[in-house]
């Protein structure tokens, strides 16, 4: 069954210019600049998709009133109250709708929002923390300001076209990451996107008319084919600082080990040395012998370091030495990127600057991909994206 | 006075025939047979002896071969109803599966070829009284090295990709016969080049190495320079790109690649924008290939086996495949010899002299248009394909990322999506939905790099009023898209078959290619077809 649940304030804060919609204060001085609700009305788009592809009444699960209720009614399907919020809604009721849909039986969980509600639904889905995993599939319908997380569909008809897929038959899931600003520092003039969980979220693959071409691995597939293709570069008595991501968290159960989703860990001939290390545990194992950092790339915007793994800080890189990073990524990544550069962000000009240039991003066994790096926040970056500079692994 | 003729609407109301065929080995009756062939006179059975005495007992069946068993109007029939379940090249405006250059074959070479003085050669047959046959080839390979402007032609390969498994054979052979076999490990390749240059350096156990395009659509030559480093054997590249981009730096590529040793190869499966415009070799490279079932006019792999030709320089020529056709002589005094791979080639890949009748038709295509209509075919393709692209963009939701306002060369990749963000429905929807005005359309070899993809490739062989057509179908699907997406979602509906599903073909425990694979596989059917009940299926599933 499919559940729904909105988040009323959901991107309010865009159009006032607030950069977000986090906070009561946020969503007060949103109200005070005249800013209009719309997750509702983007869900009901969605929703109309649904009901076109039905071509029938159905029942949704949702939450009462503008939390998913007044959508699934618009729509023109029936709802069935799951759960009855407050009347001002918080990310605590997000939170609570999600394991309400859930508990009444929904698969799927299509939530109105931006990555704020992807991290309260995740939360509700239990997808959040070191050892969490989803206990259904979720799929964002876009009405939020900030939407850095790969779980949302690209409009709302689009995820209203997911969605009846869904109902028809099933459609296979990947995991995808929830990442959230730090809305605070975005205000102070600092993108800091943080890997929050990943959760399982429906993807569509191709129908077969004309098939000139063989069908895209899955997701699945495409990463341990890069995981393959990491596994023939490690070398014995080398220390290597796997990031977080989904990427490393496959080379890590590959090699037979537990690892933590958003720390970095230390592997050494096949040995955990340290779980989730800190920034001076990592300065001590790189002192007790060679080491190199396993990245992977974080999100829609693809950062490779400074985003969720400052674990591995502009310290970290200089005492890792010449060839500091071992990069990682599924080709559809780098697909995904749009021909935009990968990004470094240490905090450290000089370090970021040795970083710019073009770096080798193993995609599979015996294939990689070159690819561009910047160093947005070091001067001169874009002078620095010269040939030469290169450090493959 | 005279009837008035109802106009043809603007979008043909095509419907493609459904005939429910079954496999032709469901038709069978025991003891039904196409031909009777008459008892063996006794005069001659005296003469002859037992013929089958002479098989050695290793290559004599136990039993007759599980053959349908039909008589010749049934056969006909079958096969007529299934050429009406098919969309082929000489029915449809077959200008959507672009990249596979989908040429007029010119029916006259096909007459060429059925003629008993090439039905009747035999590839053992003494060189003395094959003269003829083996002129041509050479004649081709000649005419094909002036085009590539290379110094020798190989025309052994029978497609596309063999042609590009034989370039990185030579490309590895030349690097171990100068003793870098060893160093040189990687070869490098972009993104939107064929993918059978990457699948075939792969197979010949080179590391890959892949370049994206730059924000432009661009190859990026800064990210070829810092891929370049003396282990690279080669580069492998096609140019124009899939997207129809020609690289403006190409000589600069070929530059930087032979700066640090490597060999720089060059797909030309597809010549059709640049036939007569540039040459591989002016531009430094070492090797190309063409199909001959893409430039040239020859049928493509369905309707035909394909047709390779490997080019290359003087220097990589010891190591092309062979036998070889040389010439003896000049003038009138000239013959033809066949000769086998020299010491340094790599072998054989493809029996005898490669697939002749195509080397024909690809030699009367060349003959018939001269140097002067090679020029004209791939001036009129590039105009054809620039009047598509403006057309196509004023269709709402399709675009043409990268390159913007400037003209592209053969073919474009497009992009539905903006479409797919207003409507939800997928190029590979619209594509469906696109056989049901008759019409070919295909999105884009993977990964998707242009998002929601289609691919059109209108060649020379197309008029203005067929791009029209094809346009207005286009453009009636993303209508429907808007106002009646489920018409669309649900497609096809004037087809022969309904959709396929991508799992079974994708998974090896349920595909089936052969019939007797089809009954291992799905005993369910073959306890049916045997006339047994269906617990007796599940039993044997078990």
């Amino acid at each position: 069954m499919l559940g729904l649940v909105v988040n009323p304030v959901a991107g309010v804060g865009g159009p006032a210019g607030l950069g977000g919609s986090d906070g009561a204060a946020a969503q007060a001085s949103a109200a005070e600049r005249g800013a209009q609700p719309r997750a509702g009305e983007r869900a009901r788009l969605a929703l109309e998709l649904v009901h076109e592809a039905i071509g029938g009444p159905l029942e949704v699960l949702t939450a009462a009133g503008p939390m998913g209720e007044d959508a699934v009614r618009a729509a023109g399907l029936v709802p069935r109250i799951v759960v009855r919020p407050g009347a001002a809604t918080s990310p605590a009721d997000t939170v609570a709708a999600a394991d309400a849909l859930v508990a009444a039986g929904a698969t799927l969980v299509l939530f109105a929002g931006g990555d704020g509600t992807a991290r309260d639904v995740a939360r509700g889905l239990d997808a959040v923390g070191a050892g969490g995993g989803a206990r259904v599939a979720a799929l964002g319908i876009p009405a939020g300001v900030k939407m850095y997380s790969p779980v949302f569909a690209v409009s709302p008809r689009a995820a209203g076209a997911l969605a009846a897929a869904w109902l028809d038959g099933g459609l296979p899931v990947e995991e995808r990451e929830v990442l959230d600003l730090d809305e605070d520092a975005l205000r102070l003039g600092r993108v800091e996107p943080r890997l929050h969980a990943a959760m399982p979220v429906p993807v569509r693959r191709g129908r077969t008319q004309a098939r000139k071409a063989a069908t895209p691995a899955s997701e699945a597939a495409a990463v341990s084919a890069a995981v393959d293709g990491v596994l023939r570069l490690l070398r014995p008595g080398v220390r290597y600082l796997l990031g977080p991501g989904g990427t490393t968290a496959e080379l890590a159960r590959r090699l037979g080990l537990p690892k933590t989703r958003l720390g970095v860990d230390v592997v050494l001939d096949g040995r955990l040395l340290r779980a989730a290390a800190s920034e001076s545990e990592l300065l001590d194992e790189i002192a007790a012998g060679p080491a190199r950092a396993v990245v992977s790339i974080i999100g829609g915007q693809g950062f490779l370091l400074g985003r969720g793994n400052q674990q591995l800080s502009a310290r970290v890189l200089r005492a890792l030495g010449e060839e500091p990073l071992l990069v990682v990524a599924p080709e559809q990544k780098l697909v995904e990127l749009g021909g935009r550069p990968l990004l470094v962000d240490t905090g450290d000009p000089a370090v970021d600057r040795a970083l710019a240039g073009f770096v080798r991003v193993v995609t599979g066994p015996g294939t990689s991909s070159i690819s561009p790096v910047n160093a947005p926040d070091a001067e001169a970056s874009s002078a620095s994206r010269t040939e030469g500079e290169g450090h493959a692994p | 006075m005279s009837l008035p003729l109802a106009p043809k609407p603007a979008i043909r109301r095509f419907h493609q025939a459904r005939w429910d065929e079954p496999v032709i080995f469901e038709l069978s009756t025991p003891g039904e047979r196409g031909v009777l062939v008459p008892a063996v006179e006794p005069g001659v059975r005296d003469a002859v002896g037992d013929v089958l005495a002479e098989l050695p007992a290793g290559l004599r069946r136990a039993a007759p071969p599980a053959l349908p068993e039909m008589a010749q109007m049934r056969v006909l029939k079958h096969y007529l109803r299934l050429s009406q379940e098919n969309l082929g090249a000489d029915l449809n405006v077959d200008i959507g599966q672009g990249t596979c250059t989908m040429k007029y074959s010119p029916k006259i070479n096909d007459q060429l070829v059925a003629t008993p003085q090439l039905t009747a050669m035999h590839p053992l047959q003494d060189p003395a009284d094959a003269q003829g046959v083996l002129e041509i080839v050479w004649r081709l390979e000649r005419m094909l090295a002036e085009i590539s402007g290379m110094d020798e032609v190989s025309l052994q390969t029978q497609g596309g990709s063999a042609a590009i498994w034989a370039n990185i054979a030579m490309i590895r052979a030349y690097h171990e016969a100068n003793g870098e076999g060893e160093q040189r490990r990687e070869v490098i390749t972009t993104i939107f080049s064929h993918p059978s240059n990457a699948a075939a350096a792969k197979a010949a156990g080179y590391e890959v190495v892949t370049i994206h395009p730059d924000a432009d659509g661009y190859p990026d030559l800064a990210a070829l320079k810092a891929a370049l480093s003396p282990r690279t054997a080669a580069i492998m590249v096609t140019n124009p790109e899939d997207t129809g981009i020609y690289n403006p730096a190409i000589t600069e590529w070929v530059d930087a690649a032979h700066a640090v040793g490597a060999l720089a190869s060059y797909d030309q499966a597809n010549a059709n924008g640049i036939l007569g415009i540039t040459r591989a070799r002016d531009a430094g490279f070492d090797v190309c290939h063409f199909n001959l079932h893409k430039t040239f006019s020859t049928p493509h792999g369905c309707g035909g086996p394909g047709s390779g030709a490997n080019a290359v320089s003087a220097a990589l020529a010891p190591f092309l495949p062979g036998p070889r056709i040389v010439r003896i002589g000049e003038g009138d005094d000239a013959r033809f010899e066949v000769q086998g791979a020299g010491p340094q080639s790599i072998g054989t890949v493809a029996p005898f002299f490669g697939v002749v009748p195509n080397l024909v038709r690809a030699y009367a295509w060349i003959m018939a248009l001269g140097a002067e209509g090679l020029l004209a075919a791939a001036e009129t393709a590039v105009l054809n394909n620039n009047y598509l692209l403006a057309k196509v963009l004023e269709i709402p939701g399709a675009s043409a990322p990268y390159a913007s306002g400037r003209r592209r060369i053969e073919q474009v990749r497009y992009s539905w999506q903006e479409l797919y963000e207003e409507t939800g429905i997928t190029s590979e929807e619209i594509g469906v939905r696109m056989s049901d005005f008759g019409m070919h359309y295909w999105t884009s070899h993977h990964p998707y790099v242009v998002p929601q993809p289609f691919t059109l490739e209108p060649t020379e062989s197309y008029s203005k009023a067929e791009l029209d057509e094809y346009v207005a179908a286009l453009a009636e699907v993303a209508r429907e898209a808007r106002e009646t997406p489920e018409i669309v979602r649900t497609a096809p509906h004037r087809q022969s078959v309904h959709h396929t599903h991508h799992d079974d073909l994708d998974d090896p425990a349920r595909w089936a290619v052969t019939w007797r694979a089809y009954l291992r596989k799905y005993p369910e059917v073959a306890a049916r077809l045997a006339g047994e009940p269906e617990s007796t299926a599940d039993a044997s599933a078990a």
